[in-house]
């Protein structure tokens, strides 16, 4: 059998932490970002509840100054890269090709690839704490701030080697749905009949191919500068640190599209199941989204308005980015039409979808007010921004995330959740959000400047700080009733059938949970929501598009569990923190780099399905 | 069947028809424009705007640089040719093909290191009656020098060692890393290759059956002789233009 | 689609290895053409449309032909043009911005 050089039998049927270690299935390695995602999202809100506690009043000296500078850094870039974009790619794995009918993904052991990168990622960011200090510098790292003369020590350069090697478990994942997307569509699925979440995954995916590699490159140059005294950002040698915020923000900004549209795929699957109806203007939602990712690209100095970017360039995007908010209001009213006239159920994940819309909303209105240059002068650098962004983030993606959760539950784990627990989670989440939100607003434009440590109390901002911390707490309460439903549902929820929602699309066609191979037989799909049509009788039988599957049922071979995966990540987190220390002439680096590239080799030469 | 190796999905039925790894190999080559269009857009933003050292027209050298870019232009007409003699089967021609690939890839290569380490050791040499207006802003530098220079000097020629390298101003870090990591690209491109060519002389790992696998190192290797062609064009053609300069 | 069909797939046009020696010829000429006309001093400011033309001739036929991208599925030059597309577009905008037009 193994004719093959560097051929170490696959493992076997492994069981136990080993199944999970050298798992390749897509539904594993989603439970295992969705996870690990989840752990990283409260280290980032006990950040946050650090900040809160510490800005709760005045003149308080709970945390230092140079802690605070760590906490919401960390906050911001742990958020952003270790929470909201892999509980994303939790259901990109998870649900994606039970969506399109398919068994896996195109490229399975790259996808364990990229979970065990992001999760090495997310350790060598945290592990930072304690080894120096964290990055200190903003999530978004402006020069001459993070330069080696202001910023000595390892903290900058262990947020840039995380990110880079987190933006290759993004990038490997993106690749890995785009041609998955593409090419493991079952046959009669075209892509006019492809769920929502599907195509939001999809241009979220091609928006990461392009956006990814920008930051690749500024972080190598900011990288460049501090390890070896180069000068794109030395001004002494004619260097511009606005430089670095263009090229963050032209990745930047579609990070933000990249974001949300996950999230707005949930909604669009939950709010017509809920509603018993197809959604409103599929074309146009779906063309919505592409032309918000297409227009994203053209709007990220809209961050920069205060830099004296110049009246003509500012004015470019300021129309742009008012231009943008079109579409997504296409988007709200299509939502807001699929509910009008339906039988409509207002079980959990319709609330939190429900509860989207509205936060987003209100999040897309204090955007708008950004998108005037004028008004962001005043608007810049305060908690009007922040107010923005956790409307959008918090109130837009967490929360639908949240309502994704609670939809998807009964499919990955074969049981229901409470019911009843889940709607308190919710009003106790947007009431906290609310609070903790909605006064930063207040204090944005009563003039508090974002990421000061402190305030003297004749700012008459006490107040509304304090209403912001009791906000908080009470978030903190929702996510504690949260995961006390999820982990007793867990165990020993009521069990749940296959379609416990009267679902639309096909990964309700087949059991909760899913067997490993997802279905027995490759479905022929001949509508939109195609398990609704199949359900209501809808089928015709015409001739499907496209797609291709002659497999024999009985003879499902399913690839087997690898090791490579594994290894690779570890041989490049063994040479992130070679670089990051770069000391004896980056030898851990190199040490690194061959365990990763012995990985590649065994990885391209491992037979793919040992005969038994 | 014991085909126990990864040509498995060679026969998976795809909804396009089409190849998940080459499909894949594009949508990499996709994603890489934008790498390379960034570190190609910071070289131009900071074109002319370097407040010392050397310049484009004082290091380099378009007949030189002229035969490296045309040494990887013939490397891709190698590495087409090597694709084609595989899928015919003339396994000897393939080698051939293959290998002069490689080594003309790794000619390349021994020109940017020789380059690179020639623009390090860059010698300015100044004539002292030459009109002030014409000379070059290192050349400058040189003749007012207070150890060196002409006046300190009294002499008609003087010359000081002024290296580009990444530290040394704007052009160099620019340069060394749009042109390292195009190397670096390079490097791993000619790995593979080489990877392949001893692969092949292993029994039925290289077979026209399965040409897909050079198709795909086919296709990085172009790309990354199509990416010299833009470097070659904008940074040392238009970098030694009289009026760009 | 059923593997007969793959397999036709696989039978499209491929240029001959005289095709490909041809092209190779192009490229050389235009090289040549490239580093000549650089040296020309008549040309002037003319040589910034010039050297655009001759290599981004170069660039397409590598990708057309060595590339097989004229032969291929209209996707693979899709992923690749967006790509291109994307980035030249990035990198002239910010030279706009940092004034490289003047």
């Amino acid at each position: 059998m193994s004719t093959v050089p560097f051929a170490i039998p696959r493992p076997t049927y492994p069981t136990g932490v080993w199944s999970w270690i050298t798992t390749i299935d897509h539904k594993k390695i989603g439970v295992l970002y969705g996870v690990t995602a989840f752990v990283l999202f409260i280290i980032g809100g006990l950040e946050a509840l650090l900040m809160r506690i510490q800005l709760t009043s005045s003149n308080q000296d709970i945390v230092s100054p140079e802690v605070f500078n760590q906490l919401f850094t960390m906050h911001g870039t742990t958020m952003i890269f270790l929470a909201v974009m892999p509980l994303s790619a939790a259901f990109f794995n998870f649900v994606i090709p039970l969506q399109i009918g398919a068994r896996d993904v195109a490229f399975p052991r790259l996808n364990a690839f990229s979970y065990w990168t992001f999760l090495g990622g997310a350790i060598l960011l945290n592990s930072s704490w304690f080894l120096g200090g964290a990055t200190n510098a903003g999530w978004f790292g402006y020069a001459p701030l993070t330069s080696i003369e202001q910023n000595p020590g390892h903290g900058i350069d262990f947020w840039i080697i995380s990110l880079q090697v987190l933006g290759v478990a993004s990038l490997a994942a993106a690749f890995n749905f785009v041609v998955t997307i593409i090419n493991m569509r079952a046959p009669g699925m075209s892509f006019m009949r492809l769920p929502l979440f599907t195509w939001m995954t999809f241009i979220t995916a091609i928006l990461l191919v392009l956006a990814f590699p920008v930051i690749t490159v500024a972080l190598i140059e900011l990288y460049m500068d501090r390890t070896f005294g180069m000068n794109f950002f030395n001004v002494a040698a004619g260097g511009d640190p606005v430089l670095w915020q263009h090229l963050f923000w032209v990745f930047g900004h579609p990070e933000v599209y990249i974001l949300i549209l996950p999230a707005m795929g949930i909604v669009s699957e939950i709010i017509p199941t809920f509603s018993k109806k197809p959604l409103f203007g599929y074309g146009t939602v779906v063309l919505a989204g592409a032309i918000i990712a297409f227009m994203g690209w053209m709007v990220w100095s809209h961050h920069m308005f205060t830099v004296g970017l110049g009246p003509i360039p500012t004015s470019v995007f300021v129309i742009t980015t008012m231009a943008i908010a079109v579409p997504t209001g296409i988007k709200v009213f299509n939502w807001m039409a699929t509910i009008w006239g339906g039988s409509v159920d207002f079980k959990a994940p319709m609330l939190f979808a429900v509860g989207f819309i509205a936060l987003f909303t209100i999040g897309g209105l204090s955007g708008v007010m950004h998108a005037a240059a004028s008004s962001d002068a005043q608007q810049q650098d305060t908690y009007f921004i922040v107010a923005h962004i956790h409307y959008v983030l918090f109130g837009g993606a967490i929360v639908a995330i949240i309502g994704g959760i609670y939809y998807w539950f009964p499919k990955i784990t074969g049981r229901m959740y409470n019911e009843m627990m889940a709607k308190v989670n919710f009003w106790v989440m947007f009431i906290g959000m609310n609070m903790a939100f909605f006064p930063m607003h207040f204090l944005g434009l009563d003039g508090m400047p974002r990421r000061i440590y402190t305030y003297d109390s004749n700012m008459g901002w006490d107040f509304w700080n304090g209403v912001s911390t009791v906000g908080v707490l009470v978030l903190g309460t929702s996510f504690l009733i949260f995961i006390i439903n999820i982990v007793t549902s867990w165990r020993s929820g009521e069990t749940a059938e296959a379609d416990p929602w009267d679902g639309r699309t096909l990964e309700w066609s087949i059991a909760s949970p899913p067997p490993e191979y997802n279905f027995e037989v490759i479905p022929t799909v001949y509508d939109r929501d195609a398990w609704w049509a199949e359900k209501r009788g809808k089928v015709q039988h015409g001739v499907p598009v496209g797609g291709g599957s002659d497999e024999e049922e009985h003879s499902i071979h399913m690839p087997q569990p690898s090791y490579w995966p594994l290894i690779v990540s570890i041989g490049l987190i063994i040479s992130a923190y070679g670089l990051v220390f770069h000391s004896g002439n980056f030898i851990v680096a190199s040490v690194g780099l061959l365990i990763g590239v012995i990985g590649v080799y065994a990885w391209a030469f491992e037979p793919v399905n040992e005969p038994e | 069947m014991a085909q126990a190796t990864a040509d498995h999905g060679e026969h998976e039925a795809t909804t396009t028809g089409l190849n998940h790894r080459k499909m894949l190999m594009w949508a990499f080559l996709g994603s890489d424009c934008m790498f390379f269009g960034s570190l190609i857009a910071t070289y131009l933003v900071y074109k002319n705007r370097s407040l010392e050292g050397p310049l484009p027209i004082d290091v380099f050298s378009i007949p030189t640089t002229s035969v490296s870019t045309f040494v990887l232009l013939m490397s891709s007409m190698s590495m087409v040719l090597a694709y084609s003699a595989l899928r015919r089967n003339r396994m000897k021609t393939f080698r051939v093909w293959l290998a002069s690939t490689a080594i003309m890839g790794m000619t390349f290569l021994a020109f940017q290191v020789f380059e690179f380490r020639v623009f390090a050791n860059h010698e300015v040499v100044v004539d002292c009656h030459a009109p002030i207006g014409e000379l070059s802003i290192v050349e400058l530098s040189v003749r007012n020098d207070k150890t060196v220079g002409c006046e300190a000097t009294g002499h008609d020629e003087v010359e000081k060692q002024v290296g580009l390298t990444p530290k040394t101003n704007l052009f160099g870090s620019t340069f060394f890393t749009l042109t390292g990591f195009h190397g670096a690209h390079v490097t791993i491109g000619v790995i593979w290759l080489l990877t392949m060519f001893f692969l092949s002389f292993k029994k039925g790992m290289v077979t026209p059956e399965r040409n897909l696998d050079l198709d795909l190192a086919a296709l990085y290797w172009h790309f990354v002789d199509i990416v010299w062609i833009i470097i070659f064009t904008v940074v040392y053609l238009f970098g030694v233009f009289p009026g760009f300069a | 689609m059923t593997q007969e069909t793959q397999a036709l797939q696989h039978e499209e046009s491929h240029p001959t290895p005289g095709t490909y020696f041809k092209v190779a010829m192009i490229l050389s000429i235009l090289t040549a053409i490239e580093v000549g006309v650089f040296y020309l001093e008549f040309v002037g400011w003319g040589i910034i449309p010039i050297l655009v033309l001759l290599s981004g001739a170069k660039f397409i036929l590598v990708c057309m032909y060595y590339m097989h991208l004229k032969f291929d599925d209209r996707i693979f030059s899709t992923m690749f043009v967006a790509g291109l597309v994307t980035a030249a577009g990035v990198t002239l905008a910010l030279m706009t911005l940092f004034s490289f037009f003047g």
